[in-house]
């Protein structure tokens, strides 16, 4: 602290000094500082970029050193195969979470957000939500186990590994869902009263409508958390060559993770490169789910009535700062 | 027209739950609303279809209250069947789980033996202080090494980068956070652990023998396995949430603060530390924890990397194989089920009630953190610090 009033104490003096001679001169020990502080700087844009690089490149070269398009179609056998079975169980699995969790956190969204009173209920179910959201995954992936899998004779099934995986993407669903609807202006509900709207007929065709976008992003994040979990799956869901039934009950289900974790250090080379493609499907995955979340961010973004300086082009947002700077 | 024009029952329309906005404030009912209401009740909705109207707002509030509850209900759930679980074990392991470094089932060929009233194989002990070292070290590593490089790669982001490159970097942030952990692992096997290990770890482990650098001397293994892989592995997968809530924080840190700072005639440097990080502080800290949160109960990734999983090595340096609570349930609860008693699994409910222990921890103190820095203002001037 001492040193910083110090230095302040001297670029004042120095500017006093220089005022006809252009910029102040700064001390070589503050250039030094100055320039170690944006190396450091860059080096960690560089690292955020590169790993993120290096890992796309890392997965696709061991991928794509020996791709099979059949593994798209092929079953997997243990040894080797495809992972057509893993593809269909990792599919089945998203829609059960997408209608599970997005049934159960949408509700609770819009429980804290629009039908409860505010109050320490409200405060207190979030914060629940809250500490959920960050339960080890492999905790889920245990009490799942010992609860369903044991507990009830479920064995290893589709609905235990539903319960809990939708459970462990509740709290993001129910956030982003509570978030939009507090984002819709006020406004449009009090519109929606003045023209004598029930609460429920309003919720459904006003709120509701232009909260859209804000919750499917939100589901669309939990079902690429969704993608990427296997903690709380390997012993939920189990694993098995088949394709997945319809049986909710006592029937293993195969997914992408599962192939990509057991498969990598097997002895057989076809199972590595199981591993090696069930990694760059699991990614690519990842990536459109990703992508579709930024679209429809886009899309709404355009028709949004609080477009403020965060969306638009560059040279938008240099245009909206020059007229706001010439306002002042 | 096709919606209704007219409350259920007399009353001003959802008094019941004021209209809010995202504040939470609530908008008054003036006495005119109620007038404008009672002259419309005049063209009439038959009763019945007011009693539906009723209906589907009750139906609306309980079905909607139902589902926010079931998050409490599954952490409630979730602790108790911990606990129940473990209670056997932690009578029989007793606070030498958290000090001991043996782990072992016993023999499975002996007959099962009681003690205290808890049915254990002979030889069986549980001790799970190799564990909560390896969580605690492997994490320390992890946000020694995320949190400067987010909050430089977010000061790029904010000060240097036009919008559409902070976009792209806004991509690699969401692609970093939403790589499944498996593929990370992955990566860090068979791509990045033997990188470090050919041409990094070498020059490493011949620092000189001074305090602090003297950490990174030691034997590595030739593959890069080991605690500093899977804290460098775990760095990567917690720099997104920094960052991201670092980037967002500094953008809210009004023009003017950073001009005034550079009309004092402060390097970018100085500005930063003086001035930005002052509105800032409490947000990254609390992002931090949450990360460190995260990295503690990593699972997959380091099950792969930490070259120990399923056993009970305490890292001998560094560079040492270990693994981490969380590998080690996920290892070995398969083998745990040849244990006729039982002990073994339930030994493992102690070890995630650890976790889960650690991790609330952490993640409480993370959202007391960020609540404080929110309170009030959208963000405190003057009180950052």
């Amino acid at each position: 602290m001492a040193g910083a009033t110090a230095s302040l104490a001297g670029a004042t003096a120095s500017l006093a000094g220089s005022a006809r001679r252009g910029p102040p001169a700064i001390s070589w020990r503050r250039r030094i500082v100055d320039n170690a502080w944006w190396g450091l700087c860059w080096v960690g844009l560089l690292a955020v970029v590169g790993v993120v690089v290096w890992i796309l490149a890392g997965v696709a070269s061991r991928a794509f050193s020996d791709w099979k398009w059949s593994v798209l179609w092929t079953q997997s056998t243990g040894t080797g195969g495809g992972l057509a079975n893993t593809i269909a169980g990792t599919f089945v699995i998203l829609v059960g979470v997408a209608i599970l969790a997005g049934a159960v956190g949408i509700g609770a969204g819009v429980y804290l957000a629009e039908t409860a009173r505010p109050g320490p209920v409200t405060t207190f179910l979030r914060s629940a939500s809250e500490v959920l959201s960050g339960v080890p995954s492999i905790v889920f992936g245990y009490v799942g186990y010992i609860t369903l899998v044991i507990g009830l004779h479920w064995g290893y099934s589709l609905l235990a590994a539903l319960i809990v995986l939708s459970l462990l993407v509740v709290p993001y669903v129910a956030k982003a869902t509570e978030l939009s609807l507090g984002q819709v202006p006020l406004a449009y509900r009090e519109g929606g009263e003045a023209l004598g709207m029930t609460k429920t007929y309003r919720l459904r065709r006003v709120v509701m409508p232009s909260a859209i976008p804000g919750i499917a992003t939100g589901l669309i994040v939990a079902l690429a958390i969704s993608v990427g979990e296997t903690a709380p799956l390997i012993y939920t869901a189990s694993f098995t060559n088949a394709y997945p039934s319809i049986h909710l009950l006592h029937q293993p289900v195969s997914y992408l993770t599962y192939a990509a974790y057991t498969f990598f250090d097997e002895p057989s080379r076809a199972a590595q490169q199981l591993s090696a493609d069930a990694a760059l499907l699991l990614v690519a995955l990842v990536l459109i789910l990703i992508v579709l979340a930024r679209v429809i961010v886009r899309l709404t973004q355009k028709y949004s009535p609080e477009r403020g300086a965060g969306s638009g082009s560059f040279s938008e947002r240099r245009a909206a700062r020059r007229a706001q700077a010439g306002a002042d | 027209m096709a919606f209704p024009t007219e409350p259920a029952d007399g009353e001003v329309t959802g008094a019941d739950t004021p209209p809010r906005s995202s504040s939470g404030a609530a908008t008054p009912h003036t006495a005119g609303v109620g007038a404008g209401v009672v002259l419309i009740r005049h063209d009439g909705v038959s009763p019945r279809r007011a009693q539906m109207r009723r209906l589907a707002t009750r139906l609306l509030d309980g079905g909607t209250g139902l589902t926010a509850v079931i998050p409490f209900l599954g952490l409630a759930a979730m602790v108790v069947v911990l606990i129940v679980e473990a209670i056997p074990a932690i009578r029989f392991n007793g606070w030498g789980f958290l000090t001991s470094s043996t782990w072992s089932v016993g023999s499975l060929y002996g007959n099962a033996v009681k003690t205290g009233g808890v049915t254990h194989l002979a030889g069986a002990h549980y001790g799970a202080w190799p564990l909560i070292a390896g969580t605690l070290e492997s994490s320390a590593i992890a946000i020694v090494v995320a949190l400067p490089l987010a909050v430089g790669a977010a000061v790029i982001v904010v000060e240097k980068l036009p919008r559409a490159f902070g976009g792209v970097v806004g991509l690699c942030l969401e692609l970093l956070a939403g790589v499944p952990s498996v593929v990370i692992g992955l990566f860090g096997i068979f791509t990045f652990g033997p990188w470090l290990a050919k041409h990094i770890y070498p020059t490493l482990s011949h620092m000189p023998n001074v305090p602090v650098l003297n950490v990174f001397r030691g034997n590595f293994n030739s593959n890069g396995e080991g605690l500093l892989t899977a804290g460098l592995v775990l760095a990567a997968m917690i720099i997104p949430i920094i960052a991201a809530t670092t980037r967002d924080l500094l953008r809210q840190v009004p023009e003017t603060t950073k001009e005034g700072a550079q009309a004092l005639g402060m390097t970018h440097a100085e500005a930063f530390f003086n001035v930005q990080s002052r509105w800032v502080r409490t947000g990254v800290v609390g992002a931090a924890v949450l990360g460190l949160g995260r990295a503690l109960g990593e699972t997959i990734a380091v099950a792969i990397i930490a070259g120990g999983a399923g056993q009970s090595y305490l890292a001998g340096n560094i560079y040492g194989a270990m693994s981490t609570i969380a590998a080690n349930i996920v290892s070995l609860l398969d083998s745990a089920q040849t244990d006729p008693t039982g002990l073994a699994v339930k030994s493992l409910a102690e070890a995630a009630l650890v976790l889960l222990v650690i991790t609330l921890l952490v993640n409480i103190a993370a959202r007391v953190i960020v609540r404080r820095s929110s309170r009030g203002a959208a963000l405190p001037v003057g009180a950052g610090f």
